[in-house]
């Protein structure tokens, strides 16, 4: 093997076996039961491919990012690289003290305090106990908890849980670093630091495996790229080819082959088919979501649902839940319905919605990437701009420039700039639209 | 599943292969994560007794009311013998055996899906989980002992040389209930039945073992089954060691338990080992 491969996996494959049929047995009586009555039955089981036929090397001090739709495999990876769950065949081999952390915390306890919780959480990460001892200040440092370190965490705001496991975890310093989206969490100048973090940890020439759906923060850490489809391997090179190429695909591929089951959430209900209502939309027309759910276990009561809106950076645009407008429904064999939005005028590109159906005590269905729809590429806008203008944002707004007179006296050379006549946008007129074609290219 | 190999270059080589057949118990592995067993051990002591307003007087106050019930229901009540000593000194040394026992059992069972967030996140011998216990027990076993010792004071019981025998009955003891423990905690990540099984065995095991009765009580046509279960010999060993009973062990009974805990601790920890790679998938 050559000395500066850090990673290298070789005919990986990861199979789950998962009933079929719905019936689902989860007590040894039910098991026996079913057993006796159905004595000849053979147990419907398939076989699922979470990954399949997977090759590729990682080098030393290479940062790779992880791309792909949810269900392309990218965890399962994770969780064999990181010996959590055994491969079905293929083999895999690590040259370096592997440190993984696939999520943030895992370990804290409430009950106990900041300076137990770091020692646990550091010896539950593979830490021993002198090296928490050395790396312990600039751990409390990191975080920003030093007053509070003899307070149990359950007394903690949010924030400071975070930053708190975030910071074992950042000391860590291992030589083969695997994260998933851990960097989801947090207030955005927390997710900053964790960003500066990991850029270091990169820079000092370990090897880092990063799993994001923020392609932003890929791009920006990342100078490999991997993208998984469907458990193989599309993509394995620089980072501009793997996020181009999940961009390219995201919103065209239907997602309807998944298995239901397969998703998070009690399973009682789920949603069988969402499609949108039309392929193309202008940024600010009403939008609408059909969708169909059926009962696949026991009734649960009223419901609500929610749908995240999704941009193609995988920032959330909009939450749209049930609950804020008063909508609860009760559970009927099979529903059909609609979800209609509106929303300020979307920069053009391609959406993707995450479905969600929820009763009181937590989650039915989590359907991530159950639909997409694109927003054609058409401005509000009167005029056309250079690229520049455009670059930047999630909406196009609404909005007035306007110089006051005085001030403009103030600096007596200019007075007579002509203020007033700086282009209004007239928003949602229909003469006013520009291509974006022209304006971009 | 994997092992840490030495390679030629300095840094550690890791080698993930699709496993099948037997696996080892890699006690070199378990060796390196030493930290993290003393880690979780220390938080199982600290959180049972936080935001208690007695705290670690309960190590000792619950053996006392469980003896001080057990006196009254079996030696004044029902006028059990007690094999010469007064029946609250005989029922606490009982008491002090059984509670290894059946704590250590009924924290190994629960483990793994007590901690399923760290089994599916996070990778580490999974046998630590159920081995962290043991120092718990052992402690608790120590605070309860000084009560112990106390009361034998108290009862004029002079310590003879049996007592050096104690650590091999505790030995035996904890091996009996982690193999159990084990055996039990891996069927509980695909049936959580088991968790409702266990304390009706557990309960079901006090009374068939010698633990508020003496093992003379029991009719010889009923011995020769009634000493099957390893923990009625074991039971008697104990009590001899603490207070100098007059019943001393058989020795041929000895050995029979002893291959039963050790061989019952061998099954249990490769049962788990060759079901430890489901965990993470089933759980």
């Amino acid at each position: 093997m050559s000395s500066d491969v850090a990673i290298s996996v070789r005919g990986l494959s990861k199979a789950y076996s998962i009933s079929r049929g719905g019936v689902k047995h989860s007590t040894l009586g039910e098991t026996l039961l079913h057993k006796l009555k159905n004595p000849f039955e053979r147990a419907k089981r398939e076989t699922f491919m979470a990954l399949s036929d997977v090759n590729f090397d990682v080098n030393d001090g290479d940062v790779v990012g992880i791309v792909g739709r949810n269900g392309a495999g990218k965890s399962t990876l994770l969780k064999i690289l990181s010996r959590i769950t055994e491969p079905t065949t293929g083999q895999i081999d690590l040259y370096g003290r592997v440190g993984s952390l696939l999520e943030v915390g895992t370990g804290f306890h409430p009950e106990l305090t900041g300076r137990e919780n770091i020692f646990l959480n550091g010896q539950i990460l593979g830490m021993r106990k002198r090296e928490i001892d050395a790396a312990f200040d600039a751990i409390v440092d990191f975080a920003g908890v030093e007053k509070f370190l003899d307070t149990p965490v359950k007394r903690y705001s949010s924030g400071m849980y975070v930053r708190l496991a975030f910071a074992v975890a950042a000391h860590l310093n291992p030589e083969i670093l695997i994260v998933d989206e851990v960097l989801a969490v947090g207030d955005a100048e927390f997710q900053n630091k964790c960003l500066g973090t990991m850029k270091n940890v990169a820079k000092s020439g370990r090897t880092v495996l990063f799993v994001s759906h923020n392609m932003q923060s890929v791009s920006v850490l990342c100078n490999k790229g991997l993208l998984l489809h469907n458990g193989s391997v599309a993509y394995h090179g620089e980072v501009e080819g793997a996020i181009a190429r999940y961009l390219a695909n995201s919103g065209t591929t239907s997602r309807q082959d998944e298995a239901p089951d397969l998703r998070p959430g009690t399973g009682e209900y789920r949603f069988t088919s969402v499609s949108a209502g039309r392929q193309y939309y202008d940024g600010g027309d009403d939008k609408e979501i059909k969708f169909t759910v059926q009962r696949r276990g026991t009734s649960v009561g009223a419901m609500y649902f929610s749908a995240h809106v999704l941009n193609e950076l995988g920032a959330i645009v909009a939450q749209c839940d049930s609950r804020l407008v008063g909508d609860w429904f009760e559970d009927s064999a099979n529903m059909t319905g609609s979800f209609r939005f509106t929303t300020p005028w979307l920069k053009p590109g391609h959406y993707r919605i995450d479905m969600f159906i929820c009763v009181g005590t937590g989650l039915v269905d989590k359907y991530e990437d159950a639909c997409a729809l694109s927003i054609s590429p058409v401005l509000p806008y009167r005029y056309t701009v250079p690229w520049d203008g455009l670059q930047y944002g999630t909406v196009f707004s609404d909005f007035v420039w306007e110089v006051n007179d005085k001030l403009a006296d103030n600096r007596d050379g200019n007075s007579n700039a002509d203020a007033t006549n700086s282009g209004h946008p007239d928003i949602r007129h229909p003469d006013s639209r520009q291509s974006l074609a022209e304006s971009s290219t | 599943m994997s092992q840490i190999a030495a390679s030629p270059l300095k840094r550690p080589h890791l080698s993930i292969r699709a496993g099948s057949g037997f696996v080892g118990l890699n006690i070199a592995e378990l060796w390196q994560f030493r930290d993290l067993l003393g880690g979780l051990a220390r938080r199982d002591v600290r959180l049972r007794y936080r935001q208690t307003a007695l705290g670690v007087l309960w190590v000792i106050i619950q053996p006392l009311i469980a003896a001080g019930v057990m006196t009254f229901v079996f030696g004044t009540v029902a006028k059990l013998p007690s094999e010469g000593v007064p029946y609250f000194a005989y029922a606490f040394a009982s008491l002090l055996g059984w509670n290894l026992f059946a704590s250590t059992l009924t924290k190994a069972g629960s483990c793994l899906t007590g901690n399923a967030n760290l089994v599916s996140k996070v990778y580490f011998p999974r046998l630590i989980l159920p081995l962290s216990i043991v120092p718990s027990s052992l402690i608790d076993f120590a605070v309860a002992s000084s009560i112990m010792v106390f009361l034998m004071f108290k009862a004029g019981i002079q310590p003879t040389w049996a007592m050096l025998l104690l650590p091999v009955w505790l030995s035996l003891l904890l091996m009996f209930a982690l193999g159990i423990g084990l055996y039990a905690s891996a069927l509980m990540v695909s049936y959580r039945d088991v968790q409702f099984i266990l304390p009706v065995m557990i309960q079901l095991l006090f009374y068939g073992s010698p633990v508020v009765y003496s093992l003379t009580q029991v009719p010889d046509w009923a011995l020769s089954v009634y000493m099957l279960n390893p923990l009625a010999e074991l039971m008697r060993d104990l009590r001899w060691s603490i207070l100098g009973t007059t019943t001393p062990p058989d020795i041929r009974w000895v050995a029979y338990s002893a291959a039963i805990c050790i061989g019952v601790f061998v099954l249990g920890a490769v049962t788990f080992k060759r079901m430890e790679r489901r965990f993470a998938d089933v759980i």
